[in-house]
């Protein structure tokens, strides 16, 4: 019997899935980082309700970045570490669908992140982020570099000095969600028509680099 | 016991190429530094034009080439690609600082300041912090094949990078970064016309910049990581007899 390409994603984001519903480790942990960023934002950048309105974008991203890569580290070293990397490339699964499986799991853990921390700085910071819109945007965008930090932990999690490598790594190539992300974010909450066009260009590159990924996966997990 | 490394004769297209960089060098200084004519507003200054944005084309084709190394050393599995790859960052890195510290000192007296967190400012510098994440990156993988494979996908994904920075100009509308080829963005702070003058000057001086100097710096230094591999292979045969 052959595994068809969504049973194989299913079956890797449910392994880490299953994982993480019975350890709960990865999730609460990303959590406490991202709400304990956005105190020790808003104490060192001292936010007075104009400056609020200029940065709580940036704030937004840069934690949820944060974020996704102590997640990212964690769940691809894990594979590595106890050789389950191994097994699944010895299954006869197109390299891609591993990709896309820990991708999804990556992905999801980041969202849920985001999910939490856009009620929790409405009411934190006294600003509206609850906007469809912006939920949009925030899904977008972790979707894009979540993409790109899966690909980039792959890699990592095989050098010597993993969990210092992938910031390095990663930040330079998220730059681009980040700029896009942050100016669609503030033109959502400042009421600016130009966020269309931001979130256009975030969506444009979340697809070049997602088929990028796709595309190039194969290469950072053969041996 | 007499050691001796292997060393290959500087094939003779290289040497012409050398000799082509090195002069072509000269005649460009000369047309930029004394040939062309001196900006009206902005005064001798402006000549340092005549390196800024040509060395930024040079690190777009280094690092192009590192792309065509990159896909290439995917595609055949090959070690030689992979080294011109290398080369190709090492040079396309030292062509971008030199584009980011010319335009630095051209912009203390044109807008008073050394620098400025400008869209293309920004995405210049991010460019140069990607390439020295490439070198950090493949200095923490030892095994060859692996490093191969790696950092050919990361120079493929890396020159995203210099591309934003090619286009952000026309993207982002607020730069204060003015655009010499083509209608300058409105808040340009520092637009000189390109007159007759100023392109005969930069022409020359796009061309070596772009093609020859670029292509000889990387090909001297492909050769220069020959010949370390060739050292560590010496090294290794003094240590196992």
């Amino acid at each position: 019997m052959k595994t068809s390409y969504l049973e194989t994603v299913l079956a890797i984001a449910g392994k880490d899935l299953r994982v993480e519903l019975r350890s709960r480790e990865l999730i609460s942990v990303m959590a406490i980082f991202a709400l304990l960023s956005i105190l020790v934002f808003s104490f060192a950048l001292e936010l007075d309700r104009a400056a609020r309105e200029e940065t709580v974008g940036g704030v937004l991203w840069v934690t949820l970045i944060f974020a996704s890569l102590l997640g990212l580290n964690r769940s691809l070293a894990q594979e590595y570490d106890l050789g389950n990397l191994d097994a699944l490339l010895l299954a006869p699964a197109p390299r891609s669908a591993i990709f896309v499986g820990k991708f999804a799991g990556n992905a999801l853990f980041t969202g849920l992140v985001g999910l939490l921390l856009l009620p929790l700085m409405t009411a934190l910071y006294g600003m509206n982020l609850l906007d469809g819109r912006l939920i949009l945007t925030a899904l977008v965008g972790v979707f894009g570099f979540c993409a790109v930090g899966t690909l980039l932990a792959t890699m990592t999690a095989q050098t010597r000095a993993r969990e210092a490598l992938l910031p390095i790594a990663m930040l330079p190539l998220a730059l681009p969600f980040l700029l896009t992300a942050v100016r669609a974010t503030k033109g959502i909450l400042t009421g600016a028509a130009e966020w269309q066009v931001w979130f256009q260009l975030l969506a444009g590159i979340t697809v070049i680099y997602f088929v990028l990924c796709l595309l190039l996966y194969g290469y950072v997990v053969e041996e | 016991m007499t050691i001796e490394l292997e060393s290959k004769p500087m094939p003779l297209l290289l040497r012409a190429l050398t000799i082509m960089t090195v002069l072509g060098f000269a005649t460009t200084l000369y047309l930029g530094l004394f040939a062309a004519g001196t900006d009206i507003q902005q005064g001798d200054v402006q000549r340092i034009f005549y390196i800024h944005m040509p060395s930024f084309f040079g690190a777009f084709t280094a690092f192009g080439l590192t792309v065509l190394g990159g896909v290439l050393a995917l595609a055949r599995e090959s070690d030689k690609w992979d080294k011109i790859a290398l080369a190709g960052v090492e040079v396309g890195l030292a062509f971008a600082l030199i584009n980011l510290l010319t335009g630095s000192i051209w912009a203390r007296p044109i807008w008073n300041t050394w620098w400025t967190w400008d869209p293309r400012l920004t995405s210049a510098a991010v460019m140069c912090l990607t390439y020295a994440a490439y070198l950090m990156l493949r200095a923490g993988i030892e095994d060859a094949n692996r490093r191969r494979a790696f950092m050919s996908v990361y120079g493929i994904f890396a020159f995203v990078t210099v591309l934003i920075t090619l286009f952000i100009i026309r993207i982002v509308p607020d730069t204060i970064h003015p655009v010499i080829v083509g209608a300058s963005p409105q808040n340009a702070q520092g637009s000189f016309e390109a007159t007759s003058g100023v392109v005969l000057a930069l022409l020359p001086s796009m061309a070596l910049w772009l093609t020859v100097m670029p292509i000889t710096l990387i090909w001297h230094r492909y050769r220069l990581e020959e010949r370390r591999e060739g050292l560590d292979r010496l090294k290794l045969k003094l240590l196992s007899e």
